[in-house]
């Protein structure tokens, strides 16, 4: 720093002193709003951004802070993916022709909670459950249909599942040989993040040692046969829904990045052969410019880890690709229409974060699964978003301001002290087992809620601005108990039509490969091209891996 | 005896779930009728084996608990649980947790479980749980299995509540260590390591023999301190052989390893237990500590009618009331007021009118 | 007077517990005696639970929309071992009409998303306390 430079910063520090004297001297209020219940400045200035270059940093650039594109969105728009799926199979087969006729670049399915726990449709627990909260696929017999005249080598699909992931997966890759597909071609992604399932989502199925190795294990025969693929999609999302704070879920979720890089290290493979393949999923909350800092925090924390902890030299590895989603948990019962611009919002803070992917909530979600007009609006909020705001035009817009660098660095520094803290607990697995990162989360669930209570937490609507002359109506979607019924039909006669010695035979195996250490990858597929159901295969498992317990934790 | 309790005892005896429940809510309340129906229940008392777990918190005593009731069960036995949570001083309320480790049993008809609150007593158990056991008992469960709060403190009532007492504890744990200074060792039945792969596993179980070998060493006469020569005392030796022998005159605390969360080590688990009760049978420490649970019993019975009596007689007030200003001069004495009080009495404490 | 016990319940396959969970620590926190037994509890399990614990209220979250399915079965079982008396109360995403059938079928009030936990507990003592004066 020359002597120039140092006059003029100490003639910034004084100003600001000033500034800040005059400022704690006047009548105003406090700071209305901040989601993580931090202190928040009233102003920001060059003292507050690190002097260590970082500004200078472009776009496209290790360590990515600025957007993983040279092109920012130039090159290509983000992929506005909608989550869908409901009833049956046929059911949801008409509802993404439609989206993808109206503009859609992605599919992405939601399954049934049946499907999310490993339960075929006519199994006893799934009663009353069946394709109410999205689509029900019980084997390769309802994945054929659900992507019935759509080429899979055209479409990139997102699938939501945990607990059963690769049954699922191994039931869309048989769907794609029966089209005629190369495997090679198919894109998109399967969530199979089990970490955060047992932290926050809790759609579990085994104990946390064998999840972990069926992940390893896709992770290796997928590097092979599908490319293209990301095997996980590591998710904050469901971490920040369940009450985090926004350091918690950056924090959170890049362990459980972390800890799946060195399941695949501890397996033998190179971390280039599938940390390129790994992508993220985050929860865009309301807190915009937090938000915002959030995104550019975890690309430059998933980076710099890869290389200088991991050893990671290809490119691809150290780049973050992530999907968002507005926050769900933000959207309420109370005046529906106002989620519209909550959504809005929470969208522009995901574009300006640099999302690859997005899904926006649709008003009526606190309400039922959305009606097709909801989704509709959802929709086109993102496609003003892309051709009429402008916010695309330029990488990164918001690289350099003050504040949201100083942000990006604050959220760094927590998440960083939250890896420490992780480490002193025994890492993720063991902090899972002792309950600490369940009650860390638990924790600030509970304060947000007792803010809320205590009106020192506004949500309009709810505990402000409430409107006394009832609420505003919206028309709900209603799934009909005759899908429970269908399903259940169509079941006995895949069923009856199916070679069930074939089935048997598939189960054995893929049961005494279980016991071994040999990829079960190529087991389970065996059993879906055979057309053994979701809940055969999980079985089959499941007599040698056992089943999780749920620990309690308030 | 009221119709309604009449109509309860009938159901109870036909075994019904509905009346056990209803039962034990007024055991533990002491609701009207609570004396009457422990008088009724009496005679069918005495049958069942209670077992005691306790540790602190985290060693997976429900996990534990869950795992015996399943190989009860699988040996034919019916088994009642009561799993006690403790009750916030502050508010008065509890967050009872303990079912969601035994969901593998919830349906099962010959399963009993029962969530309770300490609701103020700090002795790991609830004031009531020993009396909720009886009535366990006499509703025909073989086994009745108390887990306790595990504060790792003084869970000391469980000693008293149950006739075999098996302390569960886990490796890499200061609270373990602490437990055992806290006096658990002097109420330990059976030890139990758990989640014996874990690092520290063994060295907590030699730990536990060397302290159990050293208090049977300096027991027998052996010198335990200075001097102690390894190559022909080892306390972890005589801990070890200790537990194995079947001697009618001594206990020896055995101490095994388990991993609960895969069901390991709890065959040996249960046969340490069974061979526990038959130790107690053998050297009529089954018949001492029964007769000292009915000793005390009586004495809590007593306790609660003298209160009772007492202070819910409006005259004893009236009259303590009137004896303020004497106390207040220093004519009178808290003492001499007590005894004057208790002396004119009689005839309320005794139940019988003058 | 003896605490109120409440059984708090997750029935069907969804794994939100976080209402749950805030709803069984707001009644412990108002002197209760929560049982409080996870995810994924079956009809049978509730209705076998509540009937052991002898409680004087359950109360289901329940966000999966089966609650049309799940909610009337409960009712039933406490019903088949003569324990109507047990207010059964809750909420989740249900819609009104929903709503409006399963208190006609015999629920206590059901809860919307974001009603404040001091509600839930405000009707919870009113019914106790009502219920208690009837039957001294």
């Amino acid at each position: 720093m020359t002597t120039a430079e140092m006059l003029e910063l100490d003639r910034l520090r004084e100003e600001v002193a000033q500034w800040r004297a005059r400022f704690d001297a006047a009548k105003k209020r406090n700071a209305l709003f901040a989601n993580s219940g931090d202190v928040v400045d009233p102003v920001y200035t060059a003292l507050d951004i690190a002097g260590d270059g970082s500004a200078l940093e472009l776009p496209g650039e290790y360590p990515f802070t600025r957007g993983i594109h040279s092109t920012g969105y130039r090159g290509k728009l983000w992929t506005m993916r909608q989550f869908a799926g409901f009833g049956t199979a046929p059911e949801t087969n008409a509802r993404y022709k439609y989206l993808l006729s109206h503009g859609q670049t992605g599919l992405s399915v939601a399954f049934d909670f049946p499907t999310l726990m490993g339960y075929d449709s006519d199994h006893p627990r799934s009663e009353g459950e069946v394709g109410k909260c999205g689509v029900a696929i019980s084997s390769l017999a309802d994945m054929e249909t659900l992507f019935e005249g759509i080429p899979l080598d055209k479409v990139s699909t997102s699938m939501t599942i945990n607990g059963p992931a690769v049954i699922l997966f191994a039931f869309y890759v048989a769907a794609a040989e029966k089209q005629g597909v190369d495997i090679k071609e198919l894109r998109g992604t399967i969530q199979n993040d089990i970490l955060k399932e047992y932290m926050a989502q809790h759609a579990w199925v085994y104990p946390i040692e064998p999840a972990l190795r069926l992940i390893v294990d896709n992770f290796a025969w997928s590097a092979e046969h599908v490319p293209l693929w990301n095997t996980i999609s590591i998710s904050g999302y469901h971490i920040r829904e369940a009450g985090a704070t926004a350091a918690q879920e950056l924090a959170f979720t890049l362990a459980d990045g972390f800890t799946y890089v060195e399941r695949g290290l501890a397996r033998g493979l190179d971390v280039d052969d599938f940390a390129p393949r790994l992508s993220f999923f985050w929860d865009i909350h309301n807190d915009f410019f937090e938000e915002i800092a959030k995104l550019r925090a975890a690309r430059r924390i998933w980076a710099r880890h890869l290389k200088e902890r991991f050893g990671a030299k290809d490119p691809r590895s150290l780049i973050m690709r992530f999907h968002s989603q507005t926050a769900g948990v933000t959207l309420t019962a109370q005046q529906p229409m106002n989620n519209v611009v909550r959504v809005a919002y929470q969208a522009m803070a995901a574009v300006l974060g640099g999302t690859q992917s997005l899904h926006t909530n649709s008003m009526d979600e606190t309400l039922a699964l959305p009606t097709e007009q909801a989704v509709q609006v959802a929709l086109r909020t993102q496609q003003v978003l892309a051709y009429e705001t402008g916010v695309p035009n330029v990488a990164d817009p918001l690289g350099g301001s003050y504040y949201v660098e100083a942000l990006t660095d604050k959220l760094e520094q927590e998440a960083e002290a939250l890896f420490e803290q992780i480490a002193e607990v025994g890492g993720v697995v063991h902090g899972l087992e002792t309950g600490w990162l369940q009650r860390k989360i638990a924790e600030s669930s509970s304060r947000q809620q007792w803010e809320i209570e205590q009106h020192r937490r506004t949500i309009v609507g709810v505990n402000e601005f409430v409107t006394e002359e009832g609420e505003l109506t919206i028309p709900l979607l209603k799934v009909s108990e005759a899908a429970e019924r269908e399903q259940r039909a169509r079941m006995a006669q895949m069923r009856a039509a199916r070679d069930n010695a074939l089935v048997e035979s598939r189960l054995t195996a893929l049961r005494e490969a279980s016991r071994t250490d040999t990829n079960l990858m190529p087991f389970i597929l065996d059993c879906a091209r055979a057309y053994c159901t979701l809940y055969e295969i999980r079985a089959a498992m499941e007599e040698v891996f056992g089943a999780y317990r749920e620990p309690v934790f308030f | 005896m009221p119709q309604s309790l009449e109509a309860l005892v009938a159901d109870f005896e036909a075994g019904k779930s509905a009346a056990l429940a209803r039962a034990v809510s007024i055991v533990e309340n002491h609701r009207a009728g609570y004396d009457e129906l422990m008088t009724r229940l009496h005679p069918h008392i005495g049958r069942a084996q209670r077992l005691g777990i306790t540790g602190p918190p985290g060693a997976g005593k429900s996990t534990v608990t869950n795992l015996i009731v399943q190989s009860l069960r699988q040996e034919g036995h019916t088994v009642g649980v009561i799993a006690v949570d403790p009750t916030s001083p502050f508010t008065g309320g509890a967050l009872l947790g303990d079912r969601v480790r035994m969901e593998s049993v919830a349906l099962d008809p010959g399963v009993y479980i029962r969530s309770m609150a300490t609701r103020g007593s700090l002795g790991g158990l609830s004031a009531r749980t020993a009396e909720v056991a009886d009535v366990l008992d006499a509703f025909g469960f073989d086994r009745i299995i108390i887990e306790t709060v595990g504060v790792g403190q003084t869970e000391l009532d469980i000693a008293r509540t149950a006739d075999t007492t098996v302390v569960v504890l886990v490796p890499e744990s200061g609270d373990s260590i602490q437990t055992l200074k806290a006096g658990v060792m002097e109420i330990a039945d059976i030890f139990v390591v758990n989640k014996g792969d874990r690092p520290g596993a063994d060295r907590l179980r030699n730990d536990i023999e060397l302290m159990l070998g050293l208090r049977r060493g300096s027991a027998g006469g052996v010198p335990a301190h200075h001097g102690v020569q390894l190559k022909t005392f080892n306390p972890i030796r005589i801990a070890r052989e200790a537990a194995r022998a079947e001697d009618p005159e001594r206990w020896t605390p055995p101490v095994l390893g388990t991993i609960a969360s895969r069901g390991e080590g709890i065959d040996l688990l249960l046969a340490a237990v069974a061979r526990h009760f038959r130790y107690l049978e053998m050297s009529g420490a089954l018949k001492g500590r029964r007769r000292i649970r009915l000793r005390n019993q009586v004495a809590e019975v007593v306790a609660e009618r003298v209160r009772n009596r007492l202070w819910d007689d409006p005259e004893t007030n009236v009259w303590l009331d009137a004896q303020l200003d004497l106390l207040e001069s220093g004519a009178a004495t808290p003492f001499s007021v007590a005894d004057e009080l208790l002396r004119r009495s009689g005839p309320l404490l005794t139940g019988v009118d003058a | 007077m003896r605490p109120i016990r409440v059984l708090v319940a997750k029935p069907g396959l969804d794994g939100h517990d976080r209402g749950a969970k805030v709803v069984a620590a707001a009644l412990r926190d108002a002197g209760m005696e929560v049982i409080y037994t996870g995810l994924h509890q079956t009809p049978e399990m509730i209705a076998t639970a509540a009937i052991q614990e002898d409680v004087d209220v359950v109360g289901l979250s329940i966000l999966s929309g089966a609650h049309m399915t799940l909610i009337p079965r409960v009712l039933d079982l406490l019903r088949a071992d003569g324990r109507d008396d047990i207010l059964v109360t809750g909420g989740g995403i249900i819609p009104r009409e929903d709503m409006d059938a399963l208190e006609a079928r015999g629920t206590g009030r059901l809860f919307g998303p974001g009603t404040p936990t001091s509600e839930l507990v405000d009707y919870i003592h009113d019914w106790f306390e009502a219920r208690e004066s009837q039957t001294a």
